[in-house]
């Protein structure tokens, strides 16, 4: 086999093949099935026959409150958290951007919340949140502020998750920014404190464009796992208290997996995709013309 | 002089606090772990307390934790050597043919919601009768493993010089040959990324599996989580459990953290 003429002459299409069919098995096909499912009024609990329902299915969801709430929270979560996880995860590498004494150690350390179960991370801020015996409220309380009703109210139960999503996945673009900044040249630095640039004019004019590509392109990877955030809200709050935290990714599970109602579902999946997949086009697209 | 030193001390002390902030978790999690259920829910939180270890016997003894641990790691290991075996083939010819609508199609994988393939996978296994069969549960998490594979492994082939296996396809090697023999070996670095870095998230993934997953496969993510759901006022043993699924995923960062380090920020910084 490793010396077949004919592999060798079709390598480039036998060698990526398994994958190919692979994903077009688990992933092409699916999407295409959630696809034709969305046309239908399928319902599994119901014992009906599947019937078509044509673009009926899309009128009923796109129109329901709870649909138009969960799109907008999802927009809220995700604009909110990957904007302070960018400012404080590129303000964190610019101060880590130096030699130090322990400087593997930090980085170590900024490692730890990236590797960690996002479900086992919302149990823990769970209780940390907890109202009554949670520590949360004892650090309020002890610098006498007003103690907060956390995940367990409706008013301050996304700000909440957007926290654990940014103690989370801040340390990424730190980590990002950081190894873009390694790789800058220090010519440009040095020529503009030769200039007599202060510091502030150095980091707002030399070192932050030059690193903007890397801080951008963290952002997208960001932008596009938070859109689709799962695990830390179905974990902490299920999407509750009713249906205060309930994205998109929440609906269509609980759209799938507690009401079974498959063509509802697959219509708020469908919306789902085509969000994710616009926004990560538009983004690219932006991010090729901004750059030279 | 004394600029520098107050600038330095500041420094310090503002790294301490970002530490701080990254471990307070953590060392929560573990000191309550350790904690008594008279400590845990005691008013004002006890820093000081009487070490136990009995959540963490009765989340092994009573829970059953060992099986479900044994089931993760089976999963996440079979889902990345089945993704290692389709990937590495498809890394090398989209690295050396310039394949990049390929890898956009492979990476498609990583970016679109889980959810969307999730739905149709539930209707298809349930009819093919592989609902809580590690077969059902190890193709979806190849799925997580795959993409992670590919774009780590294709940067990685970029940056071996074609020289190497060229030198010995002039001497009559086939070029899977020069693949098998050459190459492979000198890519120790990018399989240990590649590897590491896809288990982990097999490891920690939870959707796929509550789905797919029941009593005989369940991973453990979804043992933490139903035990929340059971024991809800149990939070020694809660974060027990906690403790238990995050440890293998931080020791395998530390043993690995210069790899795990470059295949997270590779993608960004060659972008």
């Amino acid at each position: 086999m490793f010396h077949s003429n004919f592999l060798e002459r079709h390598l480039r299409i036998l060698f990526p093949l398994p994958a190919l069919i692979f994903i077009a098995l688990l992933m092409i096909f699916p999407v295409l099935y959630t696809l034709g499912l969305s046309f239908t009024n399928w319902n599994l609990t119901s014992g009906m026959p599947l019937s078509f329902a044509g673009l009926r299915g899309y009128a009923r969801v796109l129109t329901e409150p709870r649909f138009l709430d969960a799109v907008w929270r999802t927009f809220y979560f995700t604009v909110f958290a990957v904007a302070a996880e960018t400012f404080l995860g590129v303000a964190a590498a610019l101060v880590l951007n130096r030699a130090f004494v322990g400087k593997s150690l930090a980085k170590l350390l900024l490692l730890l919340p990236l590797v960690a179960t996002p479900v086992a991370v919302g149990i823990v801020f769970n209780l940390f949140y907890d109202p009554t015996i949670g520590l949360a409220n004892f650090v309020l309380k002890s610098l006498g502020l007003p103690q907060g009703h956390w995940v367990s109210h409706a008013d301050s139960v996304l700000p909440s998750l957007i926290i654990v999503d940014v103690w989370q996945w801040t340390p990424m673009i730190t980590l990002i920014v950081l190894a873009g900044l390694a790789g800058l040249s220090d010519e440009p630095v040095e020529a503009a404190r030769v200039d007599g640039a202060s510091e502030w004019q150095i980091l707002r004019h030399v070192t932050i464009p030059m690193v903007m590509p890397v801080i951008l392109t963290a952002m997208i990877l960001r932008l596009i796992d938070a859109l689709k955030t799962f695990d830390i809200i179905f974990a902490m709050t299920g999407g509750g208290p009713g249906y205060a935290s309930e994205t998109l990714n929440i609906l269509g599970f609980k759209y799938s997996f507690e009401y079974f109602r498959m063509g509802q579902a697959s219509v708020i999946l469908v919306a789902l995709f085509l969000i994710v997949f616009l926004c990560s086009l538009g983004i690219m697209k932006l991010r090729a013309s901004s750059e030279i | 002089m004394k600029n520098r030193l107050l600038s330095n001390i500041l420094f310090y002390l503002l790294v301490i606090v970002m530490a701080l902030v990254v471990l307070f978790p953590f060392l929560w999690m573990l000191s309550s772990s350790f904690k008594t259920q008279v400590d845990i829910i005691s008013w004002p939180p006890k820093i000081l307390f009487e070490p136990t270890l009995r959540n963490y016997a009765r989340v092994f003894e009573e829970q059953d934790f060992l099986k479900y641990f044994i089931n993760s790691t089976i999963v996440g290991g079979l889902a990345v050597v089945f993704s290692l075996l389709l990937g590495l083939p498809a890394a090398y010819t989209i690295s050396r043919y310039a394949q990049k609508k390929l890898a956009v199609f492979i990476l498609l994988a990583r970016l679109m919601p889980g959810i969307s393939f999730l739905m149709p996978w539930y209707v298809i296994f349930s009819r093919l009768n592989l609902m809580d069969s590690y077969v059902a549960l190890v193709l979806s998490h190849m799925l997580i493993a795959l993409p992670i594979v590919v774009w780590i492994m294709a940067s990685y082939f970029n940056s071996i010089p074609t020289e190497m296996e060229e030198s010995a396809m002039v001497d009559g090697a086939t070029r899977q040959y020069a693949f098998l023999k050459i190459i492979l070996p000198l890519s120790g670095p990018g399989i240990i990324t590649a590897t590491t870095l896809s288990f982990i998230f097999s490891w920690n993934n939870f959707m796929f599996s509550q789905v797919l997953s029941m009593e005989k496969t369940k991973t453990l993510p979804i043992a933490v989580y139903n035990f929340v759901s059971y024991a809800e006022v149990d939070w020694g043993g809660v974060m027990a459990a906690a403790v238990a699924i995050m440890a293998p995923a931080i020791i395998l960062t530390m043993i690995f953290q210069k790899y795990v380090v470059k295949g997270l920020t590779m993608g960004a910084i060659k972008g």
